[in-house]
């Protein structure tokens, strides 16, 4: 805890290598270098700009419809019999997840860049399907690449893409889930320099992208901030997310950094138990290693083979994990526990029943760890969870887990 | 300090030919295959031996070196058994320059320091790292030109009159013009741009300048080395592997000639071409 007692901010990185610490940088080919540098200047001077902001605001006000609600869940509060839970819900926003905060403002960057070819990766759909919803709203040309694997186990995502006008590309290399999604885009990106922009679903991948989509995604954590002082009338005590890439996370993490009474917990998924080597745990079963642009904790073998990451949910079935929450763990600011997919199923029937919301397996997950941090909290703890999603993409295979639907 | 890399691009220089470049994956389909393959290259007409090192998720890299390095992979073929293939090849040749090539995550876990010790210990002469770009130096690049060891960078056709000298920087060896944006074994090059970028990038640097990606065939050669110091062919010796192996993917008896024989058809088409 020696870091946390010298820092005065949380909040200031990356530094301007793109560094969270010892975490983060640009280990990409020389054919990406300069498109990255490239991204990272248009970037900053669509920060500085007040109407790149404004368009990205109106969007959000009336084609995501933002705020999202901040819903204070009371059966599930009651059930608990500890804290009083609220849920942050990015679930209401159109097609169905935190993913098209993000999408958003790299689409209008895209096009401020004068980019015609948007690329992507996706393991659960759901940034696939921002993805082409943004290009289709735009009328650019969208390619998504998604492991043959999750083609598969996330059907009504990939006919949702289809029907936005995206090609979807299943990738048949490696393990064909995510991790191999994110390197075919790379691929592809090497490969179209001119009129491609990569936009990348979750706060990985080399700088500026870290950086980038945590801007784009922290709306959430803004947004709660405000919405609980005004419900409230103070700060919560706890906040809790589910982590794949980190983004949602980082999201609602973000403007709460330098809020020390805020605890503040990362849920990864455990697979079938961390132990068991079946999970996509990566900074509780893995360790620091360079992937996709960035170093980062990663699961991997002795000899720095990458290895396949398990989890039930597809949106959460990634080696890696963001920079930034690297760093944040280390520094001991986060704290990241892990929720098996048992546990997730169960949170996912149990949220679905005493909330009639239906949400994600991956905040499933968040809702686990969640339920149990609040029962040992005093009635008067307020915490925060990210409904980073709802679960209609996900009914057919958790019905196949649960033994079907009779 | 002059390294075996130096010494061969000078001989080569004042034979007044090109040098031929070629690729193999270390480990594919095994271990001891992919060794006499190693060792039969120099006959068959390698000037230069870029030893792939395999890693999970190469992602410069097209199909046919994909595949290798999974192949290798499941072979059981590690870091530290690429470097055992070095010190067995430098029993039997001590001359002919060996570069490894990969991704940095299995170096990085090997220990950096430890990994330039073991490798220069072996007989290697130098590194190409794909995802170690000039901004990341400290990580590799620094540490091995300290080792001793050339670290050759990738210059692309991204790679513009502004960046060239921050590419060209901690740069030796030589330099590899990556024919196209683009990932291994994808299209072949239009050779007249070729031959401007290498003249452009020759206007930077003396060291010689070798050209990869897309090269398949000895007319390919022929084309490249009319301009450049060296020509690089990895995916299609990886595809004469792949396309020797029996049906569960084993090695044969044909294996190691289907990669010499290509080897020294291509470097007739390097040979034919004096300067
Ligand atoms: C609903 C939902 N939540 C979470 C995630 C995980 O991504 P991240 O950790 O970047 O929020 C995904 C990814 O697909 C998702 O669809």
């Amino acid at each position: 805890m020696t870091i946390q007692q010298t820092l005065n901010s949380f909040r200031t990185g990356p530094d301007e290598t793109g560094h969270f610490g010892n975490f983060g940088g640009r280990f990409v080919a020389e054919t990406l270098m300069p498109l990255i540098l490239d991204l990272e200047k248009a970037y900053t001077e669509a920060k500085a700009d007040p109407a790149f902001h404004a368009e990205l605001a109106s969007f959000h006000t009336h084609y995501v419809g933002r705020p999202s609600p901040l819903y204070f869940a009371e059966r599930l509060t009651e059930h608990v019999g500890g804290a009083k839970i609220y849920l942050k819900r990015d679930e209401l926003n159109h097609t169905g997840a935190h993913k098209i905060n993000n999408v958003l403002g790299q689409i209008l960057l895209a096009r401020r860049m004068g980019k015609t070819r948007i690329i992507a990766e996706t393991g659960a759909g759901q940034h696939g399907v921002a993805t082409a919803t943004a290009c289709a709203r735009f009328g650019l040309k969208c390619i998504v690449y998604m492991g043959a694997v999750d083609v598969e186990r996330q059907k009504p995502n990939v006919f949702r893409m289809r029907m936005l006008g995206a090609e979807i590309v299943p990738v048949v290399s490696g393990s064909k889930t995510l991790k191999d999604a994110m390197n075919e885009a790379l691929r592809d990106w090497v490969s179209n320099v001119e009129d491609t922009f990569y936009c990348i679903g979750t706060s990985a991948g080399p700088h500026p992208y870290p950086m980038m989509v945590r801007d784009f995604q922290s709306i959430i954590g803004k947004e709660a901030r405000e919405q609980m002082l005004e419900r409230e009338g103070r700060l919560p005590d706890s906040l809790v997310a589910c982590i794949g890439g980190g983004s949602n996370a980082i999201g609602l993490f973000h403007p709460f950094l330098d809020d020390p009474s805020v605890a503040i917990y990362g849920v990864e998924a455990a697979g079938h138990g961390v132990a068991s080597g079946a999970h996509a745990a990566s900074l509780n079963g893995g360790r620091p290693g360079v992937l996709h642009g960035n170093r980062t904790y990663l699961l991997m073998d002795a000899d720095g083979q990458i290895a396949e990451a398990h989890s039930i949910s597809a949106g959460l079935d990634y080696p890696g994990i963001g920079p930034e929450h690297a760093w944040l763990h280390d520094t001991g600011r986060v704290t990241y526990l892990s929720t098996t997919d048992s546990e997730a199923l169960e949170a996912f029937q149990l949220l679905s029943k005493l909330e009639g919301i239906i949400p994600a397996l991956e905040p499933a997950h968040a809702i686990a760890r969640a339920v149990e941090i609040a029962a040992s909290k005093p009635k008067d703890h307020l915490m925060i969870v990210n409904l980073c999603g709802r679960g209609d993409k996900d009914i057919f295979s958790v019905a196949e887990h649960l033994g079907g639907m009779e | 300090m002059t390294t075996r890399i130096d010494t061969r691009f000078a001989a080569l220089k004042s034979e007044g030919r090109a040098a031929l470049v070629t690729f193999v994956m270390a480990g594919d389909p095994d271990h001891a295959t992919a060794l006499d393959v190693i060792k039969a290259l120099p006959a068959a007409g390698a000037d230069l031996i870029e030893i792939g090192m395999p890693f999970t998720d190469p992602m410069a890299d097209g199909p046919a070196i994909q595949a290798a390095g999974l192949r290798a992979l499941a072979g059981g073929e590690t870091l530290h058994s690429t470097i055992d293939i070095v010190r067995s090849f430098r029993k039997g040749d001590s001359e002919t320059p060996i570069i490894l090539m990969g991704y940095f995550n299995p170096i990085y876990i090997y220990g950096v320091e430890v990994f330039l010790k073991d490798a220069k210990e072996a007989g290697v002469d130098g590194l190409i790292v794909v995802d170690c770009p000039p901004e990341e130096d400290d990580e590799l690049c620094k540490p091995a030109l300290k080792a001793g060891l050339n670290f050759i960078r990738l210059a692309t056709p991204t790679t513009d009159e502004k960046r060239l000298p921050k590419v060209l920087s901690n740069t030796s060896g030589f330099v590899y013009y990556v024919s196209i944006a683009g990932i291994t074994g994808a299209a072949t090059p239009d050779f007249g741009k070729v031959a401007t970028a290498v003249a452009r990038i020759k206007m930077h640097t003396d060291l010689p300048v070798a050209v990869g990606f897309g090269v398949k065939t000895a007319a390919d050669a022929s084309a490249i080395a009319k301009g450049a110091d060296g020509v690089v062919v990895g995916s299609a010796l990886v595809e004469a592997v792949r396309k020797s192996l029996d049906a569960d993917g084993k090695a044969t008896a044909q294996t190691v000639s289907a990669v010499t024989a290509l080897v020294s058809e291509i470097a007739a088409g390097v040979r034919a071409v004096k300067k």
